[in-house]
Order: structure tokens, then sequence, then C-alpha cells
């Protein structure tokens, strides 16, 4: 028998369950040890890049929540900072506050799924049904902001769709009332259990050198112990006024990758609390005329407002001729925009740069060589959202 | 970091950039095709301006915009600096016919991929990639949809509803 004929070639997916979605991997298998992976995607393509040529700038921004749904208000400020960079013009201090403070639930909401689904894919089943009862309650502030419990575009060009409710304070409270018992429940259920920590300890391992080679980014980098966090190297929407650290990992496992992400729930809680203690007031919209919506009450009572608010609905904004990119620190890594005006209404072109996709790229690296169970592992420690990766 | 990396191309490259720009505090350096490799070599083991991380390559069609006489893709290298924490990008400009430019797959494993995204949906061709193929578009689509000469309506492959319409182009 011939060292070739020993491998047996096996398909994964593309409708697996711990595959979260519809990735599909070619393992070739030599007993149980992963010889060569190759994961196959597009099978989510739906071309927004395309889809967001065609259409006007603000026009363009839900696409931007269905890329990656489980986080749809970090796309959205990523989208909305890019256009105003292009813009070139500035938010009120209150906008920022409030989009920082969103933002942070959304990670903290993505950061619960992730958890929940990778303890769910090891045999854990019951977190799953915790963690979905915290994300409820961060649900009830997107219904109350945003209208929609998913996909709320609330974060718009300029600002935001329309005022924080009147109750905004109380219901985020309520999170941060929340979220830190179940996540007290979550670690006595996993830290140290000891199935959790035999099947992540060790498994998925990438260091430091590989990770920054193949660009990884978010807890993915950081659990090598790369210090890199958008939020404190390159600060946007005034995330420089808060007061919070970036957890780093020693080894580079699962296990560390787990540690960070529940340590990054904790940061964002405290970021959230910091930006409703500090919340400013003012305008929930720039003053932009012919880029920036009015204030639909303006809208109503005053005759320039209403051209404006016409004018802007038909025809949009002409950007001027130039690229921006802007990055901005999802929950799963660095997502950035890349906006090409051409000084007409429509972009150009809009590139994202999703943090799953780059990220997925070194599954090969993650499970070659390992056992052919650590392959869901390694799946489920990346944290990917099929919908982002192939858009 | 701006003055460095200027120093950088002045000293080495000088007759490799074609140009230079500046837009909302980003510096680009534009860089004949055929230079492109030994630039991000350079700069991926200069040791002072740490270049570790290439963040994103993309392309953009400037088809019937003024800049197309210039080249009409530009394909654009997000390189990032950790330990100055500095972004810029190095971009190059292929023409319309038979867009080719050398891959970076042997500096960046993370190049991979971002190539093969670029050359399946705008069609820009990568020399020396270990496995250019499609990514995200089906195996029997023809063309490249981000190219803007790409039909924005025809659904490929044909469905029952359009197999026999022309495409109907959108500008």
């Amino acid at each position: 028998m011939t060292a070739e004929s020993r491998t047996v070639t096996l398909n994964m997916g593309p409708q697996h369950p711990s595959t979260h979605g519809v990735l599909r991997v070619i393992l070739e298998l030599d007993g149980e040890t992963v010889v060569k992976a190759r994961p196959v995607i597009g099978y989510l393509h739906t071309g927004i890049e395309k889809t967001m040529e065609s259409k006007l700038y603000y026009k363009a921004l839900p696409a931007t929540d269905r890329m990656d749904y489980l986080a749809p208000m970090s796309n959205n400020l990523g989208f909305c900072l890019a256009v105003e960079k292009l813009m070139d013009m500035d938010v009120p201090d209150k906008v920022k506050w409030a989009r920082v403070c969103l933002a942070e639930l959304t990670r903290v909401k993505s950061h619960l799924v992730w958890l929940g689904t990778h303890a769910l894919d090891l045999g854990a089943m019951s977190m799953l049904l915790y963690t979905f009862r915290e994300r409820e309650s961060i649900i009830d502030v997107y219904e109350a902001c945003g209208g929609q419990r998913m996909m709320t575009s609330y974060i718009r060009i300029g600002g935001l769709a329309h005022d924080l409710p009147r109750d905004f304070d109380k219901i985020v409270r309520r999170v941060l009332d929340q979220v830190p018992r179940g996540l007290r429940d979550y670690e006595d259920l996993l830290t140290k259990n000891e199935i959790f920590i035999n099947r992540t300890k060790g498994v998925a391992v990438i260091s430091a050198e590989d990770a920054i080679e193949y660009s990884l980014t978010g807890p993915m980098l950081r659990g090598s112990g790369v210090n890199y966090d958008v939020r404190k190297a390159n600060p946007y929407s005034g995330y420089e006024n808060f007061d919070f650290t970036v957890p780093l990992g020693k080894n580079g496992d699962a296990y560390d990758r787990y540690l960070i992400r529940l340590e990054e729930i904790r940061q964002s809680l405290k970021i959230i609390k910091q930006a409703l203690d500090g919340m400013p007031e003012g305008p929930y919209r720039a003053h932009v005329p012919g880029v920036v919506l009015p204030p639909k009450e303006d809208v109503l009572y005053k005759m320039e407002s209403m051209i404006f608010h016409f004018k802007i609905i038909t025809e949009g904004f002409k950007a001027p001729e130039g690229g921006v990119y802007q990055a901005v620190e999802a929950p799963k890594g660095e997502l950035g925009f890349y906006i090409a005006g051409d000084g007409s209404n429509t972009p150009r072109r809009v590139r994202v740069r999703p943090p799953s996709f780059v990220n997925l790229a070194s599954l090969p690296k993650l499970v070659e060589g390992r056992l052919f169970s650590d392959v869901v592992c390694a799946i489920g420690s990346i944290d990917i959202v099929l919908g982002e990766v192939d858009r | 970091m701006q003055d460095k990396l200027r120093e950088f191309f002045k000293t080495r490259f000088a007759e490799a950039v074609v140009k230079e720009d500046t837009f909302r505090d980003q510096l680009s350096f534009y860089v004949r095709p055929d230079a492109l490799l030994d630039v991000c070599q350079a700069l991926r083991h200069d040791a002072e301006l740490d270049v570790r991380f290439l963040s994103d390559i993309t392309a953009v069609d400037w088809l019937g915009h003024r800049r197309e006489s210039e080249g009409r893709f530009e394909v654009i290298y997000n390189l990032y600096s950790l330990g100055h924490r500095y972004r810029f990008f190095v971009k190059v400009l292929l023409p319309a016919e038979n867009p080719t430019v050398a891959s970076l797959c042997d500096l960046w494993p993370s190049a991979n991929w971002l190539e093969r995204e670029v050359f399946d949906l705008m069609g820009v061709r990568f020399a020396g990639h270990p496995d250019l193929t499609k990514i995200l578009t089906p195996d029997e689509l023809e063309g490249h949809p981000l190219r803007r000469d790409y039909p924005l309506t025809w659904e490929q492959p044909a469905f029952s509803w359009n197999k026999d319409e022309p495409p109907e182009v959108i500008k």
C-alpha cells in the first residue's frame, strides 16, 4: 500500500450544522489526521458590493446590515464613517457616544451568539439557551432604537436615523445588569469544565508570526498575543475618550480566544457604562446641508429643510473623486470599507474588507496535521459569518 | 512615518514610483506594475518601517471615467505598519487589455485568497499565484461581475425567463 492510497477525501458541508452557514471544507484524511483542508466558499455570494455601486450613498447603507447579520450596527458604523471621511465631515458628540454605545452592544451580542454556537459544536448544548437569553435584552435595545430586531440600519450617514428612544438609558442599563449575571453562569459551565478544556486547549494553534502573515485580526490575532485593536491603534468615533483594556492571549489556541472574547464582553460593558454616564446632549444628526437629511421635524415646518430633504432623497449627494479606507473593530476583527468616489452621486466602488473572509483563509494552517475532530473547534473559534465571507 | 516612507521610496525606488497622492490624510504611492514585487519585498523586510501587515487587496474599475486614460484598473494594496500604527496604500494602474501584475503570495499567505477574489470579481490576473481560480462566483458564470461593463440586471447562469434575451447594460 502506497502512502497516497491511504488518504481518504471527505466532504464536509455546505449543509453541516457546525460550519455556521454554508461553508464547505474538502478534507483529506489519513486515519483521523487531517492531511489537507481546502475551504470552499461562495455559496452565499449575493453581490452586495456590486449592488452598492448602483445605489445612492445613503441607499447603499441597508445592504451593510445583511453582511455580518450578527453585528449589523458595526457594519453600519464602518460604512457611515467611511462615507463621512469621503465627504470630510464631522458628527456631533452625542452621535459619537451613541454610536460607541451601540457598537459595543453589538460586540456583546455577536460574542454571545458565538459563545452559544461554539459551545454547542463542542457538545455543551445548554449554553446556547443561556446566551440567547442574555442576547434578547440587547435585541430589545435594537428594537427600541431602530424599530427592528436585527437589520436596524439605525446608524446613518451623518448621524442616526432618529433620536435615541426616551427610555434608552433604562433599557441599556437593564443589559448592563443582566449580562454580567449571565457571564458568571457561562464561566461556571465552561471555563473550568474538563471536557471543554480538553476540546479547546492546544487546539487550532497559530503563532504570533503566522497570525500576522495571515493578516488575522480581532480575537484571532490577539489570542496569539499581538496587540492590535483598531479602537486603540487608530481610534475612531471618539474611542480615545473611553477607558478600557485590550485582552491578550498567550498560546494562540481556541481556549485563549474563548477567554479573550469573554473578557471583551466585560470591557464592552465597561465602555457602554461610560458612554451612558457621559452621554452628551445635542442634535442626533450633523448639520451638513445637502448631504445629511435634515431632522424630520424641520422638514414639516421649514421650507429650506424640505427642499434639501427632497433633493437628497431624489438625487443624493455628489462625492469627490478619490478613495478612502476606514477600518472599525467589528466583533470578528478589522472591518474595513474602501470607498472610491468618482464625482457622481453613486460610489464607483465599495470594497468591504470582511474580517471573517481573511480569518477563514487561515483554516488550513490551523487544522492540517491535527485531528479531524478539531476541525469543528477550529471553525468555531475563528467565528465566521458566511454572509460576510461571501457578501 | 510619512516622511520615512517618502524617504524610502525616494532613495530606493525613485524610478518605480509613478506618482504620489494624499487624499483625506491617506498616503498612496502609485508604482509601476513591474516594480510591485520588489517594492513590497523591500517594505516587508525593512525593519524600521515595520510594514508586516497586508490588510487588504482590492481593485477599482475606472471604465468610462477620465481616469481611465491612466489605466483602467487600479489595484490597491492596503498595507499597515503594526509598530507605527500607520496605514498607507501602494497602488498599481493596469491597462484594460490583459491586466496582469505579480502575485504577493510568497510574501504574505493571506494574499492568496485576496488575490483570488480580485481575479474572480474584477478579472485582474496575478502572475505566479499558486492557485488562481474562482472563489466566490459559481464555476459556470462567465465574466467578472465587478467590472463596470458587466450587466447589472442579467442573471447568470441563465434561468428560463431570460435565457434568450440579450443582457441590458445599465451604466
